[in-house]
């Protein structure tokens, strides 16, 4: 208990308290002019929208990853499962690097992708919003836009989800299945009234972690992402540069805003997870 | 319950420990090893200093016959200004903007108001422009400003909020449109937002936009440090050209040495030889050869067929000094977040 305590004071309980002491400082009018201007809500919107949609296809993705390392034998499963942790390991900057090389228009898979969105645009013409993202995506291939940002958001948050899944699942006998299966339940039916009940709260588990990771990701993103304001902007870069014009407070009050949401978010995630697991019971 | 406490007080004595410690260890570094500076710096002049360091260790050693050791830090100029606020113990600072300089007066106190009347030339012994490359042959035949707003161009410069070259790049292009439209703010505002519309990508720093306009061969044209230009031409080469507008401004990175640091080290005077020795004819050299311009008319005149001439404002005639020029176009809600509201 002592322990604990002291060690997460030490290392979260203090440096967030300093945190908002920080933006304490401010009065609650400037905390308004900060939170309520167009370019953050702009970011906010992005950076959440992004990180829930990013962490919602590593859920889906994931679970067939998963499903296929630890169900399935062949050669080379070892070499795979071991660089789904890459993306942990791998420092964020190189992965923005990495990734951008690869999406932007001169990339490999990044000019085919432009060359694809050339052809729909010169075919069909597509107008407003489409029309735009369709336009960026056949200058710049998928580099630059926020489907840049989305693929540095799916790179670095899917482990969690597959290392979450893993134990789950290989706990998961085939007897239940097989049982289910005897009492003449279809492949699907199997898969959706005895498997997934039993894999949702570690998939929600799952897409907590890499939400939240999505949140706070700033190394990576930054190269991939463009930076236009109001457009391509994340929130964590909103408050580099509010550090760079030497406003502590700002940057503070923008990160304790961050945080907010993010633990209302998490909170509401966790009360999810509690509800359903009583229900399984 | 009891043996709670003791593990409580025993983590207590440890920390309590360890902090002792640690200061131990730092004192008595400091009375055994040789003197080091530590000269805070900005991105692109990482090469620049290396060479420059090792020639004034040997000069040092020549005249007063002790071993002295540099290091250097890089990084973007009001990051590095950051961590000096923070509290690295650096002796000298050399930054791309004064006004980073001047807020280790505003925050702390470091060094005093007047830093800038301590050495010749405000303070800045080379200087440097804001100049445009273009891919090889000119293809959009870019000349001036006046052609980055045209139709179907792309510009990349980065982010004035996030980095001391992009203001600079900002200023300059300001400075062309009050010329251009006879002082007609509107205009120029509007000029500057049709610029900045042409702008895909805003990198966070000079750097990124260097790798995103060399490397990934995106844009028609980087709004660029002139020495950079040239380690572009030197990196790829064959692939771009430089070209020099007909106004861009006279960039005046600052060198001053933190008093308050310098003093507690006891480097005093080996800091103020050291930003000294940057105004020598050998020093001054080693700048032009790295692509700065020299402040030292005989050297600058060496290398004249390096920096063709063109008109150079300067940030205090033409803007009344960073601290206006920051209140009016970079603070928030200043007008370059006015331009990309909608």
């Amino acid at each position: 208990m002592g322990f604990t305590i002291a060690y997460l004071s030490l290392i979260i309980l203090i440096p967030l308290a300093a945190l908002f002491i920080k933006a304490a400082g401010l009065g609650w009018e400037e905390w308004k002019a900060i939170l309520v201007s167009p370019r953050i809500i702009a970011a906010t919107r992005l950076t959440f929208g992004l990180s829930a949609a990013a962490a919602g296809v590593s859920v889906v993705t994931g679970l067939l990853v998963t499903w296929v390392l630890v169900r399935y034998e062949f050669p080379g499963k070892r070499m795979l499962d071991a660089m789904v942790d890459l993306p942990f390991a791998l420092p964020t900057a190189v992965a923005g690097i990495t990734l951008t090389a690869i999406y932007g228009k001169e990339g490999w898979i990044g000019s085919h992708f432009a060359a694809a969105a050339t052809w729909v645009k010169e075919t069909w013409h597509p107008a407003g919003w489409i029309g735009e993202q369709i336009n960026t995506w056949a200058n710049f291939g998928a580099a630059y836009s926020s489907l840049g940002i989305f693929i540095a958001l799916t790179f670095i948050g899917f482990p969690f989800v597959v290392r979450t899944l893993q134990p789950v699942m290989e706990d998961l006998g085939k007897e239940i299945e097989e049982a289910a299966a005897t009492l003449g339940a279809g492949r699907w039916t199997v898969f959706r009234r005895v498997i997934l009940p039993l894999l949702v709260p570690a998939l929600i588990t799952g897409f907590t972690l890499a939400f939240a990771r999505a949140i706070g990701e700033y190394g990576s993103v930054i190269f991939i992402s463009g930076n236009l304001p109001m457009k391509t902007e994340i929130l964590p870069l909103l408050i580099v540069s509010q550090l760079e014009q030497f406003k502590y407070g700002a940057a503070a009050v923008i990160a304790s805003g961050m945080l907010i949401i993010s633990f209302v978010l998490l909170f509401i995630i966790n009360l999810l997870q509690r509800r359903l697991d009583w229900q399984n019971r | 319950m009891k043996k709670n406490i003791l593990i409580q007080a025993s983590l207590a004595a440890l920390i309590f420990l360890s902090a002792l410690s640690c200061r131990k260890t730092q004192q008595g570094e400091k009375a055994a090893s040789a003197v080091t500076l530590l000269n805070v710096s900005y991105d692109p002049t990482r090469e620049f200093y290396a060479e420059l360091n090792r020639e004034f260790i040997q000069y040092w050693k020549d005249k007063h016959g002790q071993e002295i050791k540099i290091d250097q830090s890089h990084g973007g100029s009001g990051k590095q200004a950051r961590s000096v606020l923070d509290g690295i113990e650096a002796d000298v600072v050399t930054l791309a903007l004064s006004l980073d300089i001047d807020m280790l007066h505003a925050e702390r106190d470091l060094l005093p108001a007047d830093w800038q009347t301590k050495l010749p030339d405000n303070s800045s012994p080379y200087t440097s422009t804001i100049v445009f490359v273009v891919r090889k042959g000119n293809p959009k035949g870019i000349k001036d400003w006046g052609d980055l707003v045209d139709e179907g161009v792309q510009v990349i410069t980065p982010n004035p909020k996030t980095g001391g070259a992009p203001r600079w790049c900002y200023l300059a292009g300001w400075a062309w449109g009050r010329r251009a439209f006879q002082g007609d703010e509107g205009k120029v505002r509007d000029f500057i937002r049709r610029l900045y519309k042409n702008v895909p990508v805003l990198d966070s720093g000079a750097r990124g936009s260097t790798t995103t306009f060399a490397q990934r061969e995106i844009g028609d044209v980087l709004l660029s440090w002139e020495n950079e230009a040239h380690l572009i031409e030197k990196e790829f080469p064959g692939k771009t050209e430089i070209v020099y507008p007909s106004v861009s401004i006279l960039a005046e990175p600052s060198v001053a040495v933190v008093d308050k640091n310098a003093a507690k080290k006891g480097t005093s005077e080996i800091a103020a030889a050291y930003l000294g020795y940057l105004y020598t004819e050998s020093a001054q050299d080693l700048i032009g050869k790295h692509y700065y311009r020299p402040r030292n008319p005989g050297i600058a005149e060496k290398y004249a067929a390096q920096f063709p001439k063109l008109e150079l404002v300067t940030i205090d005639q033409e803007f009344g000094g960073w601290e206006k020029a920051q209140k009016i176009h970079f603070a928030d809600g200043g007008v370059f977040d006015q331009i990309y509201q909608p």
